[in-house]
């Protein structure tokens, strides 16, 4: 009886696992075979070609918008990635008064809505004459990266053991010693990876990024959005797989270096 | 040796303060700056900056109420409810079924489940776009068995909507109902299956309760961007008005920025209520799973 039962849980388990990914993953196949859609349109199939991604590599805006998202995504989560880890640093290592207040606001952009957060940058940016533009662009993907690596980092120093950094200063290290030789390489990963984080958030964005940007900054995000709402063309397909080959790679980076920072922090510990 | 101890301390203070700064400059120029200013501006009269000389006004607020604009709400509210609930009867089974599998699947499970997750929205929607249209696979497949004669029209209904957020969002179910299944002692199951209990009994009185808090996280993380979301309806083609496409059409179409500030306002109101309320029910740090 019992046997029968868990024969049967064993085959519904796999069963409905393949068809959700199916489901997860169906939409996304179509978008990529669809960019070798030799049609003029995304309706139906009319052939195999990669005309539209030699088009996408001549196209100079194309281009223009490719190098904006990856200086936007570089800049904005390295910077994230140092002020993200200082502040996690700061907030867990010593309490101060406000401490909560400055982390219950500084990871506020993970919660309200984005389109409130992008107005709210317009309105003020116009108010105090801020210019829009790569600048604009740059600081608030940093504000809505650092929750990431905030979060991600002071996990980390919470679950990290306390006497590895008292032995060392109980054998005479500085505080600055300590955190240069055993708290920054045990973090490092989580840092690394909070970051990858970041820029796959960065490449994503298109609601900050609409209210920030001006005309000469379109990012590749926006490309696509100004073509899904003209209906969509073969192009974008092409571009939107090349970006899901970038995030791709970014995720699976950040993974594989979490799994191998849970092995070291196992092992130190 | 207690004064050094006490300068020590202090000092320790001061580099935690001086690290904390930068992040605190952030949160507090790029965060709550802005956030101030949008309250300032719902509180001013149409049309006018918020400045010193500007007239305050409820005004904008009381336009709310008016029926058509709490339909908006209402519908808005909705769709985040139908897309919680589908998303957890979808995604709770998976995530059970994920922390269940083998240590070598896990992994892989894991990975195939983030990939989407931190993939592009927009293209992903896109993707749907493409099978649910007129002369798409799903459409051609239902033809070729002769189930349907004409194509059917998917898009632009509510129930492709509902299908594209259910879409985005189930990672952000399926992630910590995982967590929360994951760490689940499961030799208590096993401790009420001995005892006699029936599998459904086991489940609804140990399993269940065990889990709720990866449950009551993922609804939340489900429910709230689904309120504020604006983009999703206009790519599916649905003439929906939802608070999102209500806003932005006050801040780019209509240009009232203080009746659209009054909306954000009452926006952020409505999510920070949801987080009191989780949190008031003993919910966990959200963002870590």
């Amino acid at each position: 009886m019992t046997a029968k039962r868990r024969r049967k849980r064993k085959l519904f388990s796999p069963i409905y696992l393949t068809l959700v990914l199916i489901i997860l993953y169906l939409p996304i196949l179509m978008v990529i075979i669809y960019s070798f859609n030799s049609g003029r349109t995304i309706g139906a199939w009319q052939g195999f070609t990669t005309s539209w991604y030699t088009r996408l590599f001549g196209n100079a805006l194309m281009a223009d918008a490719l190098k904006n998202s990856l200086i936007l995504a570089v800049l904005s989560s390295a910077l994230a990635g140092i002020i993200g880890t200082l502040g996690a640093i700061g907030l867990t290592r010593s309490h101060f008064r406000s401490a909560g207040l400055v982390e219950t606001v500084a990871t506020l952009p993970m919660m309200i809505p984005e389109l409130v957060l992008g107005m709210a940058y317009l309105a003020l940016f116009t108010a105090i004459g801020v210019k829009l533009g790569m600048g604009a662009l740059i600081l608030t993907h940093t504000t809505f990266c650092i929750p990431y690596v905030f979060i991600n980092v002071k996990s980390r120093l919470i679950g990290m053991d306390p006497a590895l950094e008292e032995a060392a200063r109980d054998l005479g290290a500085s505080p600055m010693r300590v955190l240069r030789d055993i708290t920054l390489p045990l973090i490092m990963p989580s840092v690394v990876s909070g970051m990858m984080l970041s820029a796959a958030m960065s490449l994503d964005d298109v609601v900050i990024s609409f209210f920030v940007t001006s005309a000469e900054t379109t990012t590749l995000p926006l490309k696509v959005y100004t073509g899904l709402r003209s209906g969509g063309t073969p192009e974008i397909n092409a571009l939107s797989t090349l970006m899901l080959g970038a995030i791709f790679l970014a995720v699976a980076l950040s993974q594989l270096l979490r799994a191998r920072s849970d092995k070291k922090l196992n092992s130190a510990q | 040796m207690a004064h050094n101890g006490d300068a020590l301390r202090r000092r320790e203070k001061r580099r935690s303060i001086l690290f904390t700064l930068p992040m605190a400059l952030f949160a507090a120029l790029l965060v709550a700056l802005p956030l101030i200013y949008v309250l300032g501006t719902s509180l001013v009269e149409s049309g006018q900056d918020f400045s010193l000389g500007a007239t305050f006004t409820l005004e904008n607020y009381r336009r709310i109420l008016r029926a058509d604009y709490l339909l908006v709400f209402l519908n808005s509210l909705q769709l985040a409810f139908f897309t919680t609930v589908i998303s957890l009867l979808i995604g709770y089974p998976f995530a059970y079924c994920m922390a269940r599998a083998g240590r070598k699947w896990r992994f892989i499970l894991m990975m195939l489940v983030i990939i989407p997750f931190w993939t592009s929205a927009l293209v992903r929607i896109y993707g749907w776009k493409i099978l649910l249209q007129g002369n798409g696979l799903i459409n051609t497949v239902l033809k070729r068995l002769g189930l349907i004669e004409t194509s059917i029209k998917f898009l632009g209904s509510y129930g492709s909507v509902l299908l594209a957020m259910v879409y985005c969002m189930i990672s952000f179910m399926i992630l910590p109902c995982h967590s929360a299944v994951d760490k689940m002692d499961f030799t208590l199951v096993e401790a009420a299956r001995d005892l006699g209990a029936p599998p459904w009994r086991a489940f609804l009185t140990v399993t269940l309760p065990l889990t709720t808090p990866g449950i009551l996280a993922g609804c939340v993380l489900v429910f709230v961007p689904c309120v504020g979301i604006f983009y999703l309806s206009d790519i599916m083609g649905g003439g929906l008005m939802l608070i999102g496409n209500l806003i932005r059409d006050q801040l780019l179409k209509v240009r009232d920025w203080n009746f659209g500030s009054a909306l954000s306002m009452v926006l952020v109101l409505l999510t920070a209520g949801i987080y009191a309320v989780y949190r008031k029910c003993g919910g966990k740090d959200l963002g870590v799973f």
